[in-house]
């Protein structure tokens, strides 16, 4: 990764301060085409990308993400040969990656935190380690220079959400809906929700993830949210058809977001 | 007794609350209502009524005469077959129903291997009045048909889990992603003694009754003495500790039974998955593995918190029998005792009958969790013509 990039919350905030809204793909790793799909998506206006490291139990997934991350397992992808590929990945803006925390539990914190930055690796989502089990893995990506990106769910009451923000840096996942990720028909009221009560109290940049399925949608989570994570309308684009495909979405929801 | 985990619901180094951050609020919720009713004498009322008068505690402790001659022991059994329902799981889910209930959840929805749990949960869901959804992997719907179709006539919805290895596992990542699409009204009641705290150790607090009883009952047949081996199947781990939690302050060995293809605790290493810290089967990269057993309720790869701390500690032994040994020790008990077992604690009785010579002379409780029913058109296809 280039020097000049710095942090993605810093990168995140420069862009946000030129009046952009940020987009974020994700992008499971080990996926057929999966570095060509990230290039794509660099070239035609991603502000990160979010690269999925495929566990054999993704809970917080639903049948989109699933697939993509039984085909990439079944190719042979590890989170070795992952982190190893995305060496040779600079698009010029941050990664960042998606892993449940038995990938890290397995590594060992320090030891995976390490590998994150010597990859490249900007930041880290893990879904499935709530605030009061990240101390240890904040620790030791602290020490690595890698941000932990914290998750806040609609479910939180409001005295939750500060010591969410607290922990979190690159910027604030915000969890658009009840469910896990997968395309839905309407963007959920509860995304809006939920960005308007992190926009109040932080200048984080707040992102809305799961559930945000088009550019129509992604434009009007952006009417209040910093920016969106899209994770399973861009990987349908790579499962049914090709990284093209996937650079044209994100241009088409650049456009969009550019117009709101 | 048992030691309660600490507030951040860990045993020793294990458990916790590994749950994506829209379930944290759900669990917290939990955990304050659980404590809340299990000090309250009327709730405590209310269950014990329905485990006496519905579910037809206690349950017998039923000397094996018989067997206990031809293996040199002396074999005694706690008949969690005879409750309603035919196995232990009854216990857990009457006092998960009550308190979901209570908190003014309106569905329920569970995963189950055996159908065990599942037909449980049915049950529980109709006598008290809410709606109830399982999720069963797609090779045990197969294979555990009967149960399917008593959860159908209980009017449960049953969902066949299609992802990964198609069993237990798949049916707890399906059973977790519905349960946060619908945490706001819906309540989880986790079949086992495992997932984020405080399910294992509100399980193990419902299923403690196995134990109190089996402790009672021992000491009137055996003068006042406690067994010299407690042993149980292993899946979860929630009829294990049950029985565990009356014995763990005596002198008796305690002894849990994983299947040879599911066992966590011996051949695997600490794991987060399913919302806890625990033992899980896993390869060099941290990737689940598919567990492997001829018994749907046992065919899981990983185990319940407390289970690998009692292992930690060296308290309690995790030995594991391979399929053909459950196979035969199914007969054994069929036709020795006269009492089909539960494939699953064909596994405890297989353990029994390789180990006897070494235990001769000594008592031995077994948990006998649940009835065969469920398994004879499985084994009918296994024995096909041998008998
Ligand atoms: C009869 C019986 N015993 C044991 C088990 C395993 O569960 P646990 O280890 O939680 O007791 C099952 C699960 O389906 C079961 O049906």
């Amino acid at each position: 990764m280039s020097a000049e990039i710095g942090t993605l919350e810093t990168y995140l905030r420069k862009k946000r301060s030129e009046g952009h809204k940020l987009v974020v793909p994700y992008i499971t790793g080990g996926f057929e085409g999966w570095t060509d799909a990230i290039r794509a998506a660099a070239a035609n206006g991603a502000d990160a990308i979010e690269i999925g490291i495929p566990f054999s139990d993704p809970v917080m997934d639903g049948p989109t993400i699933q697939h993509a991350s039984e085909m990439a397992l079944r190719n042979g992808a590890t989170p070795i040969s992952i982190l190893h590929q995305l060496r040779s990945v600079d698009v010029g803006i941050p990664l960042a990656v998606m892993c449940y925390y038995n990938t890290v539990h397995h590594a060992g914190n320090e030891r995976f935190a390490n590998s994150l930055r010597e990859s490249g690796v900007c930041a880290a989502i893990v879904p499935d380690l709530p605030l009061e089990e990240s101390g240890l893995w904040c620790a030791a990506a602290d020490t690595s220079c890698v941000e932990t990106v914290m998750l806040a769910a609609p479910t939180a009451p409001d005295e939750r959400l500060p010591r969410i923000i607290d922990r979190c840096k690159g910027f604030v996942y915000a969890v658009g809906l009840l469910g896990v990720t997968g395309e839905r028909d309407t963007l959920a009221s509860s995304a809006l929700t939920l960005a308007k009560r992190l926009k109040a109290i932080t200048d984080v940049p707040v992102l809305i993830g799961v559930g945000v399925s088009n550019a129509q949608q992604a434009a009007e989570a952006c009417t209040i949210a910093d920016g969106v994570v899209q994770g399973a309308s861009v990987m349908r684009r790579l499962i049914e058809e090709d990284a093209d495909a996937v650079g044209d979405y994100i241009a088409e929801v650049r456009k969009a977001v550019d117009q709101c | 007794m048992l030691k309660d985990p600490s507030l951040d619901g860990r045993f020793g180094e294990f458990g916790g609350r590994f749950v994506p951050e829209t379930l944290v609020p759900a669990c917290q919720e939990l955990e304050a209502a659980f404590r809340d009713a299990w000090a309250d004498p009327a709730f405590r009322k209310e269950l014990d009524d329905l485990l006496r008068d519905y579910a037809g505690r206690p349950s017998i402790l039923t000397e094996c005469h018989n067997l206990g001659k031809q293996l040199g022991i002396r074999l005694l059994l706690k008949r969690e077959d005879l409750n309603h329902t035919g196995s232990h799981k009854i216990n857990s889910v009457l006092g998960q129903v009550l308190l979901a209930k209570r908190m003014g959840k309106k569905h329920i929805v569970a995963e189950t291997g055996a159908g065990q749990h599942g037909v449980a949960s049915a049950t529980a869901a109709a006598l008290l009045g809410l709606s109830c959804k399982v999720y069963m992997g797609e090779v045990d719907v197969q294979r555990q048909a009967l149960n399917v179709f008593r959860m159908k006539l209980l009017g449960a919805q049953v969902v066949p889990a299609v992802s990964g290895s198609r069993t237990l596992k798949d049916a707890v990542n399906e059973a977790m992603r519905d349960w946060v699409a619908t945490v706001e009204d819906t309540y989880y009641a986790i079949g086992s003694v495992m997932g984020p705290h405080p399910y294992p150790w509100m399980v193990r607090t419902f299923q403690s009754v196995i134990g109190q009883e089996a402790s009672e009952q021992c000491h009137s047949l055996l003068g006042g003495k406690d067994p010299d081996v407690v042993v149980a199947a292993v899946g979860g781990g929630s009829n294990a500790i049950g029985i565990f939690s009356g014995f763990v302050d005596t002198k008796a060995r305690l002894i849990g039974v994983e299947p040879a293809g599911g066992a966590a605790v011996g051949k695997g290493m600490p794991g987060v998955v399913h919302g806890m810290r625990s033992y899980l089967m896993q390869d060099e990269h941290g990737q689940v593995q598919e567990a492997q057993s001829i018994s749907a309720g046992l065919d899981y790869p990983g185990v319940g918190p407390e289970h690998s701390y009692l292992a930690s500690i060296g308290r309690a032994e995790y030995p594991s029998v391979n399929d053909q040994e459950v196979i035969s020790a199914f007969q054994v008990m069929s036709r020795s005792e006269g009492i089909i077992p539960a494939l699953e604690c064909a596994h405890p009785m297989a353990w029994i009958i390789r180990e006897a010579p070494k235990m001769q002379g000594q008592t031995i409780l077994m948990n006998l969790s649940g009835r065969g029913d469920k398994d004879v058109a499985q084994m009918m296809e296994i024995l096909d013509g041998q008998i």
